[in-house]
């Protein structure tokens, strides 16, 4: 598009898949408060509002894709697409800083400071120490996740799949399919492998190791930045898979494939939350 | 489910009937829905604000128990922040930004109504949230913990809520933000376009900074106090008084994000009505930056009551005293616009210099209680209402008046009738200082907020803000009337009502196209957004 000013911008037409999204949202929330309240309906409605959205998200980006397709999308509207794409991973990267935020305070100010001599008449056996195993609300004893086992091998399958989207982008950049189609199903495969991974990591944490969601500051933070953060990973990974079958359709080339490049973002930010994760949650 | 078929540029089409509305792609119709979203909300929160002060007229408890009394004070405070301000904004943004920088609509229109349509889901979780065992929320619109770990489901459902509503108010601001980058016409340069643009960009940024941090907030509130977690709870190392320093981290941008829209709307009012250009264009941007910028340093003026050391307390007392700079430099840029002006004094006019004068008082009080030693007297005093009031209501609410009357004509082609539109600012702006002025003097002989009952001493001031506040109620009456009534009976309305305006939408006809550029125009333009020269630009 350089050189010559694009002079239409592509305004779609009404749809009312942001209604059947608002929908769905409705009945996830309402679901959810009732469910953990534990009423009867509650379940009901959150698998009913999760369907929803599934459906409308296959039905919205289903018109997307199609308008992509139809050449709907120049030059502006792929300028759009990536700015929008930058700031919702900005909000993503401050919602993370909430956590890891809480993380820091934590551990430098609110358990140091319930060791301190002022607070010993409260809690007399409290230990500031990190993982913090004392405290009258910790009922059950745990060990805390080491580093070097399976973190350290989760931290090794999410570099390599850093460099295989990279491989694969190098392909789709250079028009060489085949590449494109290995590298991103690669990466589609780290993905899952990692989530895995996570997987048994924590059946490990709650069988043997007895860490749970209630073991104290220790057990909260970890279980809160790690838990989000494979949920990312979990939509990365459907994210890379979707574009994979687009790959495998024939879809994107070497100038219009910002889907690929969204994924492909996306991927590196949760890539660089888990290296922070794993120095401040696993390793310090 | 596209409803209707393809053309080859699509926007050619005009629906009618409920699918105008629930599938919209306009951005005229979403901001008509999210105006209208916002004024129904306004009247919601405002019976809840006429049931506080039905409360307080006398000591002792007359109408609601304690508990039913904070459910008020809460879903007032969350329905007027989230419900009325905000959308009133971002809906204001929708209508008016395509047309100030030449732009076919928002950038992603889709999106755009999915914003829009999340915000009645949430208004429904938290109006339900009253019916359900416990009823809603009772904690205080900040919903501090151990409170919020506590109660029932209504608080569940006010957390659920809040995702929600932060999920459109982020999309709502990705959609401002792209449109403002990518989508200005050729020749509306970033440090030329119009200041409203100018304070909903840097608006729509702090937002995308600080929802996600309030989503998280509440999420640790949520596995507090369900899933056995103690982020909040000194029990498993957690502390309640983190709750209040990453509410605050979102809590005081959200302060700006509900007065810089309002500052970029005066500073178009303003200059209209004198007939001059803003003064200290320039200076204006730098100003608005410089507020968001510091507003994620002074959170902690929230807290100087929990115990912080002294080393915290002048940070950021100093820090807060800092924002006072360039808001300093706004009023003055707003004075020095109105210095040897040839003023004229229509509706928006008088609800625009209303704002510079209430909110200046608000300003001044706010940096009353950023004085730690000072703010120790008067915290969770009625002081602090008085002020926030001062900033929210004369400040955000009244900007927005200013603003409903100012593009009304623009919008819908009709003009509002003057003469209602005198009487609302006369009655609004007189009832509003009998409400809030007594409450300065109530916080500072001691009256606590938040609480239905009161020492006797505090009647007489109670009672005269009582009346004030019913009586304000009662004249927003007349605002709806006057827009109803304009909307079906108003005179046709020129393409340039104002003599003095000068921003792009006033090159268009009144109302305004429905869809507006759909070719982008040639712009020459001055500062703020004043135009000097168009060329081409399709509309139909």
């Amino acid at each position: 598009m350089e050189g010559t000013r694009q002079t239409h911008y592509f305004v779609p037409d009404p749809s009312y898949w942001p209604l059947v999204g608002a929908i769905a949202l409705f009945c996830l929330g309402l679901g959810a408060a009732l469910a953990i309240n534990g009423v009867a309906l509650g379940g009901g409605l959150l698998v009913t509002g999760a369907s929803i959205l599934v459906y409308m998200l296959f039905g919205w980006f289903g018109d997307v894709i199609r308008e992509s397709l139809a050449g709907r999308y120049h030059g502006k509207e792929d300028h759009s697409f990536r700015w929008a794409m930058g700031w919702f991973i900005f909000s993503e990267v401050m919602f993370f800083a909430a956590f890891f935020g809480v993380l820091f305070y934590v551990r430098v100010i609110s358990v140091p400071e319930l060791g301190n001599f002022s607070h010993k008449l409260l809690y007399p056996d409290f230990e500031a120490a990190w993982p913090l195993s004392t405290g009258p609300g910790i009922t059950a004893p745990y060990e805390a996740m080491s580093a070097w086992g399976l973190p350290a091998i989760n931290t090794l399958i999410l570099l390599s799949s850093g460099v295989t989207v990279t491989v694969a982008h190098w392909g789709l950049v250079k028009g060489k399919r085949g590449q494109l189609a290995w590298g991103l199903g690669g990466t589609v495969l780290l993905g899952t492998l990692f989530l895995v991974m996570q997987g048994w990591e924590y059946a490990h944490a709650l069988h043997e190791l007895n860490l749970t969601f209630a073991s104290g500051a220790y057990g909260m933070t970890f279980y809160m930045l790690t838990g989000f953060h494979g949920l990312h990973v979990l939509l990365g990974t459907v994210i890379l898979f979707v574009v994979w079958m687009r790959v495998l359709k024939g879809h994107f080339d070497a100038e219009h494939h910002f889907a690929f490049e969204a994924a492909a973002w996306y991927w590196h930010f949760v890539d660089v939350v888990w290296l922070l994760l794993f120095v401040f949650v696993y390793w310090l | 489910m596209a409803v209707v078929t393809d053309t080859e540029q699509g926007h050619h089409a005009r629906p009618r009937g409920w699918s105008r509305w629930l599938a919209a792609t306009n951005h005229k119709d979403i901001g008509t829905l999210y105006l209208w979203f916002s004024f129904t909300m306004f009247l919601t929160g405002g019976v809840m604000a006429l049931g506080i002060r039905a409360e307080l007229f006398q000591p002792g408890l007359q109408f609601w128990q304690p508990d039913l009394f904070n459910q008020l004070t809460t879903l007032h405070g969350l329905i007027m922040v989230f419900g009325a301000i905000m959308p009133a904004f971002t809906g204001m943004a929708n209508w008016l930004l395509p047309l100030m920088i030449g732009a076919p609509d928002m950038a992603f229109a889709r999106m755009n109504n999915w914003s829009f349509w999340l915000l009645p889901p949430a208004a429904l979780l938290l109006i339900v949230s009253f019916a359900v065992p416990g009823g809603a929320a009772s904690a205080g619109w900040t919903l501090y913990a151990p409170l919020s770990t506590q109660m029932g489901m209504g608080m569940d459902l006010t957390i659920f809520a809040i995702h929600i509503m932060g999920i459109s108010s982020i999309m709502g601001s990705i959609n401002i933000i792209v449109t403002i980058l990518n989508l200005r016409a050729p020749g509306m340069t970033l440090m030329k376009m119009p200041m409203f643009a100018w304070a909903s960009l840097i608006t729509a940024y702090l937002i995308i900074a600080v929802m996600p941090v309030l989503a998280g907030v509440v999420t640790m509130v949520l596995t507090d106090r369900h899933f056995g977690t103690h982020f909040f709870n000194a029990a498993g190392g957690g502390d309640p008084v983190l709750y209040q320093h990453v509410f605050w981290f979102f809590g005081h941008p959200e302060v700006y994000i509900m007065a810089l829209p309002a500052f970029g709307i005066v500073s178009h009012i303003l200059p209209t009505f004198a007939r001059k250009p803003l003064f200290g264009y320039a200076s204006m941007v730098y100003a608005t930056s410089s507020i968001a910028l510091l507003s994620f340093m002074v959170w902690a003026h929230h807290m100087f009551t929990t115990g912080m050391p002294a080393t915290a307390q002048l940070f950021f007392m100093y820090a807060t005293m800092l924002i006072a700079v360039p808001t300093g430099v706004k009023v003055f840029n707003w004075i020095a616009t109105l210095w040897q002006g040839s003023i004229s004094f229509e509706t928006p006019m008088l609800f625009a210099i209303g704002f510079v004068c209430l909110f200046t008082v608000g300003g001044l009080s706010g940096v009353t209680l950023s004085v730690a030693a000072v703010d120790i007297q008067l915290q969770d005093s009625y002081y602090v209402v008085a002020h926030f009031h001062y900033v929210l209501v004369a400040g955000a609410l009244f900007s927005l008046f200013a603003a409903v009357y100012y593009w009304f004509p623009k919008m819908s082609g009709r003009m509002y009738s003057e003469r209602l539109g005198k009487l609302h600012f006369w009655w609004s702006l007189v009832w509003f200082n009998v409400t809030f002025f007594p409450m300065h003097f109530l916080g500072l002989a001691g009256m606590p907020r938040r609480i239905p009952d009161y020492a006797l001493q505090f009647t007489s001031f109670n009672e005269i803000a009582s009346v004030g506040a019913f009586c304000f109620g009662l004249g927003q009456l007349i605002f709806l009337y006057n827009i109803l009534w304009s909307l079906r009976r108003g005179d046709p309305a020129p393409a340039k009502p104002w003599e003095g305006a000068d921003t792009l939408e006033w090159q268009l006809p009144s109302p305004a196209p429905y869809h507006s550029f759909v070719e982008a125009p040639e712009l020459e333009v001055g500062e703020n957004g004043a135009i000097r020269g168009m060329k081409g630009g399709v509309h139909h």
